[in-house]
């Protein structure tokens, strides 16, 4: 692998960037692995390199079905931030979080990570009660966070309309100033590369179509280039758990369905935080190429359809000329919807299942790259010691047997 | 946008008038259960890619529960049956 540095672009540029390398290689899958990751987005590309780098456990394959970071890892509209109400999940993802920071340097990539602040705004007492709540639970936590009023508000943002005419007015938010946005192609790239350079096989266009269980542990995995042997499978496909699971005989408590989100034609610069409403629910930012980006909600029945339903579109962006009137002129660009796996306490699955060496990481739903690196580093420690990494342990599957779900619906803001 | 047919109102209308109600047929176990078919029966879902029998509400409307089959990848809806009917036979079955 050719590091990447500024001598490295002067040098190239001699030569009219014609003959930079491939940044990883196309490999032909092998006929065994030690480990096989199933999913090529960024939690399954984060594990890959956690395994090699700090596991030594380089005989690696990832296996995708379509091209690296096409899943959700490509859809996201990157929010980072750490501000979960129940301890178990705010000391996971603010681990994460912590990881981001010196990422791009990790992965000798920049994955543009902008710690340019998060704000969850309040539009009802209740839901300035529950901000307060959440941000002093967060405090507790060792997690920054603030409760901003109308008029701090005003001051951060212009454009957002705190007016007390509003149809739901804002009353204030929660601030979280270490939270923000990354690149999420980066992410998946840089993760790509950094576990080829260490040996990782990342094999593209290639669906599993099988999951081969000899007694009570896995044999490998079928392909659609043909069976590939592993001692230990992992299985990180986001909405497609449980299509995987179902091929070992193992059911999930997961439902998947579209998430959407747009973008707009490029702006100048006018939006320089992230701004996320639960009540009329939609969320904001605006990228470093100018166009806004905007979350929608996720369509509300079991589908696989990557679009989503239109009336969900039409719901945000009215959410977002009511925020933010100055963009009810602004030209929508794209839309698009990627499947998520949304766990009934919406929190991540992470662990060890019945079939031994098969492991899932999933359940993420609408929320999961900002913990991409996070979910990659202590999933890797599960796959490799064969037991749930500390702060892994209470996302098992075998929560839902014990009871112990750990409820983060609507308690963490909006839920991306 | 899903049009569903409701089977008591007999009437085609778009997917903002109802609420998805979630996977139909699930059976409450009988007590005495363990706790992981407890857990099955709360939680674990079918979750299909493709052949998928779900309840619907009319909420907008007459505010009655029905089932549908439907086709989680084309959307199609195959089927629309009242609750406590078995499933029609159409389409694709369940592996
Ligand atoms: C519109 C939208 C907005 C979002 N916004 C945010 C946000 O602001 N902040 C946030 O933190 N999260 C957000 N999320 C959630 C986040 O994108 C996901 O939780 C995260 O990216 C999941 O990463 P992953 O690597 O697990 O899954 P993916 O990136 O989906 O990767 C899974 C991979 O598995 C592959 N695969 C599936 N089946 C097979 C098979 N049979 N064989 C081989 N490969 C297979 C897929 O092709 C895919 O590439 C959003 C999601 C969406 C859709
Ligand atoms: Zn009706």
């Amino acid at each position: 692998m050719e590091r990447y540095s500024l001598f490295g672009l002067l040098k190239h540029a001699l030569h009219h960037h014609e003959d930079w390398p491939r940044a990883w290689r196309d490999a032909e899958p092998r006929s065994s692995y030690d480990v096989v990751v199933v999913g090529g987005g960024g939690h399954g590309l984060a594990t890959a390199y956690y395994l090699a780098k700090v596991h030594g456990i380089t005989d690696v394959a990832v296996v995708e079905k379509g091209w690296l970071g096409g899943g959700n890892t490509g859809r996201n509209t990157t929010i980072v931030r750490s501000n979960y109400l129940r301890d178990e999940a705010a000391r996971l993802y603010d681990f994460a979080l912590e990881l981001w920071p010196d990422l791009s340097r990790e992965l000798n990539f920049n994955v543009m990570f902008s710690p340019r602040g998060v704000l969850n705004l309040g539009h009802t007492l209740q839901e300035m009660r529950d901000i307060e709540r959440r941000v002093n639970a967060n405090r507790l936590n060792g997690i920054d966070g603030e409760v901003l009023g109308p008029a701090e508000l005003e001051a951060r943002v212009p454009l957002l309309n705190c007016s007390p005419d509003a149809r739901y007015p804002v009353l204030g938010a929660s601030w979280q100033p270490r939270g923000g946005v990354a690149r999420h192609d980066a992410v998946a790239w840089g993760y790509a590369r950094a576990a080829d350079a260490l040996g990782v096989d990342l094999i593209q266009q290639t669906p599993v179509t099988g999951i081969r269980v000899e007694g009570k542990h896995v044999a490998g995995v079928e392909t659609a280039r043909g069976f590939i042997a592993a001692r230990k499978v992992a299985c990180v496909v986001a909405g497609h758990s449980g299509v995987l699971a179902a091929m070992a005989g193992l059911r999930l408590p997961i439902e998947s369905r579209p998430l959407q989100a747009l973008v707009s034609e490029p702006l100048k610069p006018c939006l320089d935080t992230v701004v996320m409403s639960n009540a009329v629910h939609c969320y904001i930012s605006q990228a470093d190429k100018g166009d806004l980006v905007i979350g929608a909600g996720a369509d509300a029945y079991t589908g696989y359809g990557q679009r989503g339903s239109f009336h969900i579109i039409e719901h945000s962006l009215a959410a977002v000329c009511e925020l933010f009137p100055a963009f009810s002129r602004v030209r929508m660009n794209r839309q698009w919807g990627g499947i998520v796996d949304i766990c009934p306490d919406a929190c991540p699955i992470i662990g060890k299942t019945p079939v031994g060496g098969l492991y899932f990481n999933c359940g993420w739903g609408t929320g999961g790259f900002k913990s991409t690196p996070g979910s990659g580093y202590v999933f890797a420690d599960t796959i490799a010691h064969d037991r749930p990494h500390p702060l892994a342990a209470p996302f098992a599957l075998s929560r839902f047997e014990r009871g112990a779900l750990i409820d983060e619906h609507g308690a963490a803001g909006v839920a991306h | 946008m899903l049009l569903l047919q409701c089977p008591h109102c007999l009437e085609g209308r778009s997917e903002e008038e109802f609420d998805y109600a979630g996977e139909a047929h699930i059976q409450r176990p009988a007590p005495g259960v363990t706790d992981a078919e407890w857990a099955d029966y709360l939680y674990f879902r079918s979750n299909p890619q493709g052949r998928h029998r779900e309840m619907w509400v009319h909420t907008a409307g007459c505010r009655r529960y029905f089932n549908v089959v439907r086709d989680t990848v084309s959307y199609d809806v195959l089927a629309v049956y009242p609750i406590g009917e078995r499933e029609p036979l159409v389409g694709k079955p369940p592996p």
